[in-house]
């Protein structure tokens, strides 16, 4: 289904960038959207099922698997709303075909609107299929829907930005793993997704709070379950500071032409 | 009334950050309507002087206007003027051509119903339609090549950029090409054509510049150009061996094999007088042909001149 075209030309080659990026997702849904549907199930089973029913409650009210279905949605939409833009982007370099956009006359801010629209849009429709395969686990109350919109909006958002600035700089595939590797997953296994940070000891705590991923996974979760282990305004300040500052880099890149012009 | 150029080059400057000096302040000028040769030995700075008309290459000094639009203070409205057709493939392989040009013409702000009309209006004329929704990656060579002339048409743009487009393609689809190419310029848009087969530059270009080691050693009308060559060497074909060579005043005779002479002559000598020596000496001659392309013949004269430091300095674009 076509949805209604835009007018300016700058608002088309939005909207066709955008929609090239979504025709891919969905051409390549068993790489795209499968995976994370498959291991946030497996989560689901041993960690919310398995281990949670041994664990029980973790906070008044909230079983362990309530407690960890926020932190598994944001997961995904951090390494899906990164892995989309990272790969595409460094594909298009790849192939060269970035000169197609980078010889026309959009400007820099429609090329990285339209690619990380695209991330974005991926990061949301994985958020919804993991948070559906959750409700066969456990019942989900959304306690604040608008904190929980944004929060997913903004994370995705950083994240898209961040994978952008990764496959700008990369000059082969491996460059576009090693971020994910080794920086995105340690950081989200530590940010909170399974466990309270109040939990840990000096100086495991402190060094957790120096974790951007802690403050989005807090943020989410007190969308869901109205808990957090930080204030919500820091976490508010964490993401759009990150978003400000990734986007300010991303057009920097761009208008330089740092990594994609001679 | 002054006409505004469709592209005017103004000592263009590019060092690399790896300290080559593609070019070193190149300037000529493409008025409204032509089609010009830019051409060059490889590593000679054409494709560095395209990247920069694209905004592919960043220039380190200089200026270039199309159509009176600096590409470097006003690129995005300059962009909107240029097609280009480049060298290397870069399309998505996994597309299909309808998708990339409908697509191509989406960054320029096309709507999409246009750019539907027009997808299917180019790849018809390049005879393309029949492979317009498979994925590209299963066309042939030539057709890729196709593929990116229609890609560039589809914002029909002033001016069109051609580097190489007619590289390792055969000589019947480079004849549709060609034809496709000299409709476009004479439906008025301004072409400029690089290209290392120079009889293709020959048949189509009205001007040339000719640019090597960040230079252009020549610029001006593909005629004029032409008219400098004052040698010619024509293969003559022999009906029979002939024993010895005949004196022709003005002529340099030279035996090829026992069936075949050459003769390299002043383009004012006039050819009666060699016939007419041949027949006296009882030389039957079946046929006869230039031994190479004239503008091959030209270009190779200018780059090794320009080797070894002769460059004509009166030749030089101003």
């Amino acid at each position: 289904m076509e949805l209604p075209m835009p007018s300016s030309p700058n608002l088309v080659a939005l909207y066709t960038i955008t929609r090239r990026e979504v025709i891919r997702i969905l051409r390549i849904w068993s790489q795209t959207l499968l995976p994370s549907a498959i291991t946030m199930t497996l989560y689901f089973v041993i960690f919310g099922r398995m281990v949670g029913s041994r664990i029980g409650e973790i906070a008044p009210g909230i079983q362990y698997i309530d407690y960890i279905v926020p932190g598994l949605i944001m997961m995904a939409v951090i390494t899906n709303s990164y892995g989309n833009i990272s790969s595409s982007f460094f594909g298009a370099k790849f192939g060269r075909h970035v000169e197609e956009m980078l010889a026309s006359p959009m400007p820099s801010w429609v090329i990285l609107a339209g690619y990380v629209a695209g991330a974005m849009l991926r990061g949301l429709i994985v958020a919804a299929i993991v948070l559906a395969i959750s409700l066969f686990f456990t019942h989900i109350h959304l306690y604040h829907p608008w904190i929980t919109l944004l929060t997913v909006l903004l994370t995705s958002l950083v994240f898209s930005l961040a994978g952008f600035v990764n496959a700008v700089y990369a000059k082969k595939f491996d460059d576009i793993a090693l971020v994910p590797t080794f920086v995105l997953t340690p950081l989200t296994y530590l940010g909170g997704v399974f466990y309270s940070v109040s939990a840990l000891g000096s100086p495991w705590k402190e060094v957790s709070y120096a974790n951007p991923i802690l403050y989005m996974v807090n943020a989410f979760r007190y969308g869901l379950l109205g808990i957090s282990d930080v204030p919500l305004g820091v976490a508010f300040v964490v993401m759009s500071g990150f978003a400000v500052v990734l986007t300010v880099v991303g057009m920097a890149l761009l208008n330089r032409g740092i990594g994609l012009r001679s | 009334m002054t006409t505004i150029p469709a592209l005017d080059v103004v000592e263009l400057k590019k060092t690399y950050a790896n300290g080559v000096e593609a070019l070193k302040g190149v300037s000529l000028t493409v008025q409204p309507g032509d089609f010009f040769a830019l051409l060059g030995p490889n590593g000679a700075g054409k494709s560095t002087l395209i990247g920069i008309l694209s905004s592919l290459v960043n220039a380190t000094g200089g200026d270039a206007r199309v159509f009176g639009v600096s590409v470097l203070e006003r690129r995005n409205e300059a962009m909107r003027l240029i097609g280009l057709v480049p060298q290397e493939l870069n399309f998505n392989f996994f597309e299909k051509p309808f998708d990339i040009c409908v697509n191509a013409a989406g960054f320029y702000g096309i709507p999409r119903t246009v750019a539907a009309e027009r997808a299917e209006k180019y790849l018809k004329e390049l005879v393309l339609w029949d492979k317009a929704f498979q994925p590209a990656r299963a066309m042939s060579g030539g057709m890729k090549r196709r593929l990116m002339i229609a890609r560039a048409m589809m914002s029909e743009p002033k001016l069109l950029i051609l580097d190489e487009p007619t590289a390792g393609v055969d000589i019947e689809i480079r004849r549709t090409m060609w034809k496709f190419i000299s409709g476009i310029n004479a439906a008025g848009t301004t072409v400029i054509l690089t290209t290392h087969y120079l009889e293709e530059a020959e048949q189509l270009c009205r001007n040339i510049a000719i640019i090597d080691h960040g230079h252009i050693i020549e610029n001006t009308s593909m005629k004029r150009l032409l008219s400098k060559l004052d040698v010619e060497t024509f293969v003559l074909d022999l009906a029979a061996p002939v024993a010895d060579l005949p004196v022709v005043p003005g002529v340099a005779l030279a035996r090829v094999d026992d069936m075949t002479l050459e003769a390299e002559m002043s383009r004012e000598h006039d050819l009666n007088s060699l016939f007419a020596a041949l027949s006296a000496s009882g030389v039957v001659v079946r046929s006869m042909r230039n031994k190479a392309n004239r503008l091959e013949e030209l270009f190779v004269r200018l780059v090794e001149n320009g080797k070894t430091g002769k460059a004509d300095s009166g030749s030089r674009a101003a």
